[in-house]
């Protein structure tokens, strides 16, 4: 099955020179999660804007679900709902007037059942006929959600959907996305917090200074630069790790008490049995140990951090 | 064309002048009454009929236009300046709408409040004083031509002011005064020879004239001129939102 968003060569230089993104490719499948991750003006927003039409390409080509963004608009936007990073609401406007409005403008016919539905499943069905300055910052958030699917979009986009909620609803939303998916729609997110790229990524990308520097499944992005660590709880703290453990990559942690060995976890061994071995042969022994995966922030960091 | 969206949004802009109703409506007609109370009652019955027609009456197409002019520029510019300045706007460039049908659903809006507007204040006249619309068609069409014209001018505001100030600048201070010394409550043939000369370069006199024909059969300069030169503005007004259009101008990055 062809890809439902497919981008070649994509740049955006803007009016002041800047150049926000350097000939991206790019190609999302259907239904699945994607999260776009790079530091603030790496490009992420440009890149949804261009495909939303908020934002003019200066060069190449993007298509959704076969509609080119520019040629084909109507086709191509019809089929994307967005959810902006900004709390951008008609303040003096009912919850139900501006979804119902959402999706008229979207070219869709009135059908009450469906922006029930939407309001319903975001837990604002009590809260239609309020006014929106009169809400939560998360429910106007819920509600440009609502208003994002009113159109029964196949592909959303969340920029940043979870900036600035409390913990609670970034839990509701993340249930909601899965949720969508379930149903078929194809969902790309930015976000700065790498805990929700790990938690709701079926793939990641990640975007630094205009440039998509890697995409990669989440579980083989983890595995490949991964690193693991395993810490060793000592029974006596050490001062120097012993030069008879010089051939393992091990550091000393906790003044001392804690001996931590840092390996591959793509490496055809993990050299924990020698380690071990060794160990016992030093006379150092050990209460307790724990291994920890390094997590998807530390390897976005890394990745970042790394170019020049 | 998409029409449901031109309707959400012509629908959406109508309800905003019903929810602010005393802004949108009853100023304007409250304000216009003080007008005829002033000059039509105070100091009309000390002035002599103009071509004809008792001054009370005289000044209605005038106050009309005046009215139309003011009003379809601040409910245009109004219209699509909001929804920029609150960030609301990405949802109308990222949904499937042309710009030609973005103008149509905000001029459309606009135009439809200050006829509305205009001829509320028709009927709040007629309590004032008898009116009498010698042709009621040509009345019509000058009224729906001006509401578009200047709609599709208060647009243009609306996408080039980049702050309530400038929303304000070119209403208050351009097209106020070019109404009141474009013959709003005189006829332009009563000042000396020079200043009349200056007066048809003001664009107001052709729109005034005009609309008062339709209603006395009497105008300053010739209906077809008037016609001619509502026409030029509204080709004018198309051609600036054109390359609104074309160049993405203040709307696209």
């Amino acid at each position: 099955m062809p890809p439902i968003i497919s981008i070649s060569k994509l740049s955006k230089t803007y009016a002041t020179g800047h150049h926000a993104l350097k000939a991206i490719d790019l190609t999302i499948d259907r239904g699945e999660i994607f999260a776009l991750l790079g530091p603030n003006g790496a490009g992420k927003t440009t890149l949804i804007s261009i495909l939303c039409g908020i934002v003019t390409p200066s060069e190449g080509e993007a298509l959704v679900d076969g509609h080119d963004i520019v040629r084909d608009y109507r086709a191509a936007r019809s089929l994307i709902g967005l959810v902006p990073q900004e709390l951008t609401t008609d303040h003096f406007e009912s919850v139900w007037s501006t979804v119902t409005f959402s999706r008229g403008l979207f070219g869709k016919p009135k059908n009450p059942a469906v922006v029930e539905k939407v309001l319903r499943d975001l837990s604002l069905w009590d809260k239609k006929d309020a006014t929106i300055r009169t809400l939560s910052g998360g429910m106007k958030r819920r509600v440009l959600i609502a208003k994002a699917l009113a159109h029964e979009p196949r592909v959303l986009f969340l920029d940043e959907p979870t900036a600035g909620v409390d913990v609670e609803l970034r839990r509701d939303m993340w249930a909601l996305v899965r949720g969508l998916r379930e149903t078929g729609v194809t969902i790309i997110l930015t976000t700065h917090y790498i805990e929700e790229a790990e938690e709701m990524a079926d793939r990641i990308g990640v975007i630094s200074k205009g440039e998509l520097i890697l995409t990669e499944n989440k579980t083989d992005l983890m595995t490949k630069l991964g690193r693991k660590q395993l810490t060793l709880n000592l029974q006596e703290p050490l001062t120097a790790v012993p030069p008879q453990l010089a051939g393992h990559d091990l550091a000393l942690a906790k003044d001392g008490s804690e001996l931590v060995y840092t390996y591959d976890t793509q490496g055809d061994r993990t050299g924990i049995t020698g380690l071990l071995t060794d160990l016992a042969a030093a006379g150092i022994h050990f209460r307790d140990l724990q291994t920890k995966q390094s997590s998807l922030e530390e390897i976005f960091v890394g990745l970042v951090s790394d170019r020049p | 064309m998409n029409w449901r969206a031109v309707q959400a949004i012509y629908l959406f802009e109508m309800a905003r002048a019903w929810r602010t109703v005393m802004q949108s409506i009853i100023s304007p007609v409250i304000s216009t009454s003080l007008y005829f109370v002033v000059f039509g009652a105070a100091i009309g019955s000390r002035i002599q009929q103009i071509d004809g027609v008792a001054y009370g009456a005289y000044i209605v197409p005038g106050l009309i236009m005046l009215t139309l002019l003011t009003q379809s520029i601040s409910n245009a510019s109004f219209g699509i300046y909001f929804p920029r300045f609150s960030g609301t706007i990405y949802e109308l460039l990222s949904a499937p709408v042309s710009f030609v049908e973005i103008v149509i659903a905000y001029v459309g809006a606009a135009a439809t409040k200050s006829i509305l507007i205009g001829l509320i204040m028709l009927a709040t006249a007629s309590l004032f004083v008898p009116i009498e619309i010698h042709h009621p068609i040509w009345m019509v069409s000058f009224l729906i031509l001006t509401a578009m014209t200047f709609s599709l001018f208060g647009f243009i505001i609306g996408i080039w002011a980049d702050g309530f100030e400038k929303l304000q600048l070119v209403p208050l201070l351009i097209v106020t005064p070019l109404t009141f010394l474009g013959g709003a409550f005189y006829s332009i043939d009563m000042l000396p020879p020079f200043w009349r000369g200056v007066s048809l370069f003001n664009p107001v006199v052709y729109l005034v004239s005009g609309f008062r024909w339709s209603f006395f059969g009497k105008s300053d300069v010739g209906v077809v001129v008037s016609l001619g030169m509502t026409l030029f503005f509204l080709a004018l007004c198309l051609t600036g939102v054109r390359y609104i259009f074309k160049s993405g101008y203040r709307l696209k990055a």
